[in-house]
């Protein structure tokens, strides 16, 4: 069943897949950004309420969402290291953190640009914000951790546990405006079924959404990369793609060439 | 068009501020986030090829102390040469045997 996926354990391989698939996601993710964020900014209509203060859902909505689907995979990449010992799995989760982490304070902070506006307070220490800003500050920890110890297997382990135990804050997040009163508003695009709200508001939404998610596939790509060569450092192939790579970006490509 | 001026566009309803707040920082903490995953990537890519380098003037200097010592023998020296260098660098014997 996974005979499939089995080539891909392999880091060389790894890192070449990602390295096709990265120049892909970026365009594709500037894409639907543009679309999305055109329409987001001057052709969806003005909520009946909050006016245009709404156009801050375009970028608010998908960051958190996306926020919290980043470290439901870092924990499932954390997970499989942890249990069955892929060391690219521990590299992936390592890659996901830092994105988590900057798509969690967008959310906070463009968060509480809207509240200003709307409930007249940048803060509250409301079920929602509260449990949000923890998702933050245990990304930051997950990432303390990655780079607290030289060994970079002890280090994985260690992260991995503590997002492991963090999801538990995740359904905290989801349902916090449902257990408690709150003055964040409820589910409107995340509910199982239908999404209560207008089909002029929902398709811009969703090609922001779109983009975002395909912008963080490429980021993931690229740090995951990067995390292959630095635990990969004294392997062949990576010597020889180390010295080319460099030789490269001082303008003796030609000559290295040359030279083999 | 929701807008019917760009100058209406800018001021989004009275609520320019917040908007724009909220729009550039986003726009900022992700240039930021491509701009340091790329720097990293070729920062990573520069240490391997300096620990390369480094790695390459040890053996050299191993290869000079076994001539100093007299231990000519080309065979003899290549031995010797991988032990030294095994030594100094511990770090990539272990790394090379996993899997």
């Amino acid at each position: 069943m996974f005979k499939w996926l089995h080539p891909y354990a392999n880091p060389e391989v790894a890192y070449n897949f990602c390295g096709k698939l990265q120049p892909w996601l970026f365009r594709i993710s500037v894409v639907f950004l543009t679309i999305g964020l055109v329409w987001a900014l001057l052709y969806a209509p003005a909520d009946y309420q909050q006016g245009d203060s709404f156009r801050i859902f375009y970028i608010h909505v998908p960051a958190a969402i996306l926020a919290m689907g980043i470290y439901m995979a870092m924990a499932i990449a954390a997970l499989s290291s942890l249990v069955w010992q892929l060391k690219l799995a521990d590299a992936s989760a390592a890659a996901m953190a830092p994105i988590g982490a900057v798509f969690t304070a967008i959310a906070l902070i463009t968060g509480a640009a809207w509240g200003k506006p709307m409930w007249g307070t940048w803060w509250i220490w409301d079920a929602r914000l509260t449990s949000e800003l923890i998702l933050l500050f245990l990304y930051l920890g997950v990432i303390a951790l990655h780079n607290a110890f030289e060994d970079k297997n002890l280090a994985g382990k260690a992260a991995g546990i503590l997002s492991l135990v963090g999801v538990i804050n995740l359904p905290i997040i989801h349902y916090s405006v449902e257990w408690w009163n709150t003055l964040h508003q409820g589910a409107t695009v995340s509910k199982l079924g239908a999404p209560s709200m207008s089909a002029s508001m929902y398709w811009p939404f969703l090609m922001c959404f779109l983009g975002f998610a395909f912008l963080i596939a490429a980021i993931v790509c690229l740090r995951f990369r990067t995390e292959v060569l630095a635990r990969n450092g004294m392997r062949p192939w990576v010597k020889a793609l180390a010295e080319q790579q460099t030789s490269c970006q001082s303008g003796q490509c030609n000559s290295a060439q040359e030279n083999q | 068009m929701q807008f019917n001026s760009f100058a209406e566009f800018l001021n989004m309803g009275g609520y320019a501020f917040y908007v724009w707040l909220s729009y550039g920082i986003s726009t900022g903490l992700i240039v930021y986030l491509i701009w340091a995953s790329f720097n990293r990537h070729s920062t990573v890519l520069q240490q391997i090829v300096q620990r390369q380098k480094r790695e390459q003037r040890m053996r050299q200097a191993a290869a000079i102390n076994m001539q100093k010592q007299g231990l000519t023998q080309p065979e003899l020296n290549e031995e010797m040469i991988a032990a030294a260098v095994a030594k100094t660098t511990n770090n990539s014997s272990n790394e090379n045997k996993e899997v």
